[in-house]
């Protein structure tokens, strides 16, 4: 599905490298996180993924399918099947959310050859799924994310997911700002989600996002790189010992 | 004191290609803002007023060559149903033209109104305009109400059941078209005027609007879509207590348009909201000039203007509140705003408050900036494609203004149009 190789990002304004050397492969079915400190990496290799301006790729590359994704605009990543759950979903006043979805979803069906959906459709579609995340009529009438609570933000964005049916699905840092009811219904909707067909990749700071939604794979990122790769138990073992532990071992 | 001689010189050469129409009834009125022409002069670029609008071209006797426009679409407000007064190259065209009667409204043409002795128009037609002439001077309105060749009278003394339109073809290349509406609407009666077409390569229009106690009229107008024309426009309205008046303008392309507003709330409790919303690309310089004055209790005044400016395009914005002394409880609101959508672009603002009272809400604000990366990436990173999530940022943008047309039909019908022109710009 996912498959990054010895990839080394800087910042494109200043001669800062933030990922030295990443290689990590994702495949259909699974679900992969990557936990780690502040600063190791993390979001920037979200960010590199789904095509936001700012940073440069030195070295290596990332394949979705076997497609080099690094060349291509963040519209063309999507349409390939690319999505990132933002750790701060964007405000856009003046865009309805539904407007926004509608857009999204047939924007991208244009993309891959396929007919739009109709407007009846949608609609069902729409309905239907924003129920199960309890994404009432008002909130889809609202602006994008403007007067949502960090609950809903985040509950918008497993939505858009949920329209979009991507292939790979970044999840960066979904749990930042949720209690814990809402991070279960979050949960939830990831997991209502996960297929044969579907990789994820989830990151996060801390282990409890992920007694909600099992991984396969766990990675430790630090300094630009994975340091450590494991089960679930490696999880564990930062919630009990800190980065500074495995860090130490490592070294 | 004598004008300077070089807008002396303007002033004559621009009034020597005039002649002074027949006006029965009309005629003091005419005079008068002919001497005031003459007192003024013309407007010219040392103006503190034209600082940031060259009106030369608004002046000049002759006025400059603008090609028609064909557009591919069905006029603005065609699908409403409508009274449709048809004007071309500022004549009226009565083939084209809907029969002017209508229940709740007398409509009569200018020219008519011009073989009668007596006529209510006469205490209209140019009233308001000399009125708005202080304290800041605009001559080029002066010099409408002495010209203007054609035009409307409306009397509204009912609550109207279907807009009146006015449509404004422009045919002839070379045309220079003066018009002078005026309209009064009568205690407790309603009206929507919806106006539509650039015209006339060269537009002067002045319109007059007289609100009595308890009126109410709503004005949204599209200034038309000709690259080349020019249009400068006045707009004089005085609010008696509980009246309503609502604007909202939509212009796209023209290479020069000046729009001034003169509102007057002159009765308590009255509500005046004036919108715009402009996008202009390459050669376009737009204008919006507006006086608001509170000259009574509690009254409601809002200006919401936005403009989108690419290529090389200028927006300016000059507008002023005015708070008279005991306009207490005054609530008064602005807004200006442009989104540059490269660095050639400019945005010109500047807001007044001038408050002689101690107990009002005013508030303005004016913010020029590029369109929001963040958003833009966000957007795209859900497959929206950059075109496209540009245009979507773009009405989102205009949408504050937009929003200000009470009509939800005809803000859809603005908004469907926006979505095409903006498509077919990309």
């Amino acid at each position: 599905m996912l498959e990054i190789k010895n990839l080394h990002v800087k910042l494109e304004d200043e001669d800062k490298q933030i990922l030295k050397g990443v290689d990590l492969k994702v495949e259909a079915g699974k679900v992969h996180a990557i936990m780690g400190p502040n600063g190791s990496g993390k979001s920037t290799l979200s960010y590199v993924l789904s095509g936001r301006d700012g940073y440069e790729v030195t070295e290596g590359s990332a394949e979705l399918e076997g497609e080099d994704i690094l060349e291509l605009e963040p519209e063309e990543r999507a349409a390939a099947g690319m999505f990132l759950a933002f750790q701060y979903p964007v405000e856009i006043p003046g865009v309805g959310n539904m407007t926004f979805l509608r857009t999204a979803v047939n924007a991208q069906r244009k993309a891959r050859g396929e007919d739009e959906l109709s407007a009846s459709d949608f609609l069902k579609e729409v309905r239907a799924k924003a129920k199960t995340l309890k994404i009432d009529a008002d909130m889809l009438k609202r602006p994008v994310n403007v007067g949502f609570s960090g609950g809903e933000k985040k509950r918008n964005e497993i939505l858009q997911m949920a329209m979009l049916e991507p292939k790979l699905c970044i999840l960066d840092e979904t749990d930042s700002g949720l209690d814990v009811d809402a991070m279960k219904l979050v949960a939830e909707g990831v997991n209502a989600l996960r297929d044969e067909g579907r990789g994820f990749l989830v990151i996060t700071h801390y282990q409890r996002l992920l007694d909600h939604i099992k991984p396969d794979v766990v990675h430790i990122l630090a300094g630009g790189r994975i340091v450590k790769t494991g089960g679930p138990e490696l999880a564990l073992e930062v919630e009990n010992n800190g980065y500074a532990g495995i860090l130490a071992e490592e070294a | 004191m004598a004008l300077p001689e070089v807008k002396q010189s303007a002033t004559e050469a621009r009034l020597s290609a005039l002649t002074l129409p027949e006006s029965g009834c009309l005629k003091a009125a005419r005079q008068a803002a002919l001497s005031r022409v003459q007192t003024m002069g013309l407007p010219s670029r040392r103006d503190e007023y034209w600082k940031y609008t060259k009106p030369d071209t608004l002046v000049q006797a002759e006025a400059p060559k603008a090609a028609v426009f064909h557009a591919d679409e069905t006029p603005m407000f065609n699908a409403f149903d409508r009274l449709n007064i048809v004007f071309v190259d500022g004549v009226f065209d009565a083939e084209a033209s809907d029969d002017l009667s209508l229940e709740g409204v007398t409509i009569d043409r200018i020219e008519d109104i011009c073989c009668k002795d007596i006529h209510w128009a006469k205490d209209l037609y140019g009233v308001l305009e000399a009125r708005g002439q202080t304290p800041v001077e605009r001559p080029l309105a002066a010099l409408n109400t002495a010209f203007a060749s054609d035009g409307v009278a409306i009397r509204v003394t009912g609550k109207v059941s279907k807009p009146v339109n006015f449509t404004y073809v422009h045919s002839d290349e070379n045309s220079d078209a003066i018009l002078h509406h005026v309209i009064r609407v009568e205690s407790g009666a309603e009206v929507t005027i919806l106006e539509n077409g650039p015209a006339a390569s060269r537009f002067n229009k002045c319109m007059e609007i007289d609100i009595a106690d308890g009126g109410k009229l709503h004005l949204v107008r599209a200034q038309g879509r000709d690259h080349e024309r020019r249009a400068a426009t006045h707009l004089f309205a005085r609010l008696g207590t509980e009246s309503v008046f609502k604007s909202f303008t939509l212009t796209v392309n023209g290479v020069l348009t000046r729009n001034e507003a003169v509102i007057e709330l002159t009765g308590d409790d009255a509500v005046a909201h004036i919108a715009g919303a402009c996008v202009g690309d390459g050669d376009f310089h737009h204008d919006d000039t507006v006086f608001i004055t509170h000259d009574a209790v509690n009254c409601e005044s809002r200006q919401v203007f936005k403009k989108v400016l690419r290529n090389g395009a200028t927006g300016v914005f000059q507008g002023k509140i005015l708070v008279k002394e005991g306009a207490q409880k005054t609530d008064g609101y602005q807004i200006s705003q442009s989104l540059l959508l490269d660095d050639d672009s400019q945005f010109l603002a500047k807001p007044e408050l001038e408050i002689y009272a101690d107990d009002v809400a005013c508030s303005h604000g004016s913010t020029s900036g590029a369109i929001d990366e963040e958003g833009l990436f966000y957007l795209r990173s859900r497959g929206v494609p950059h075109a496209e999530a540009t245009d979507l940022m773009t009405l989102a943008f205009l949408a504050e203004a937009v929003d200000e047309i009470e009509d939800a039909e005809i803000a859809a019908d603005i908004v469907s149009r926006l979505e095409g022109w903006l498509a077919r710009r990309r």
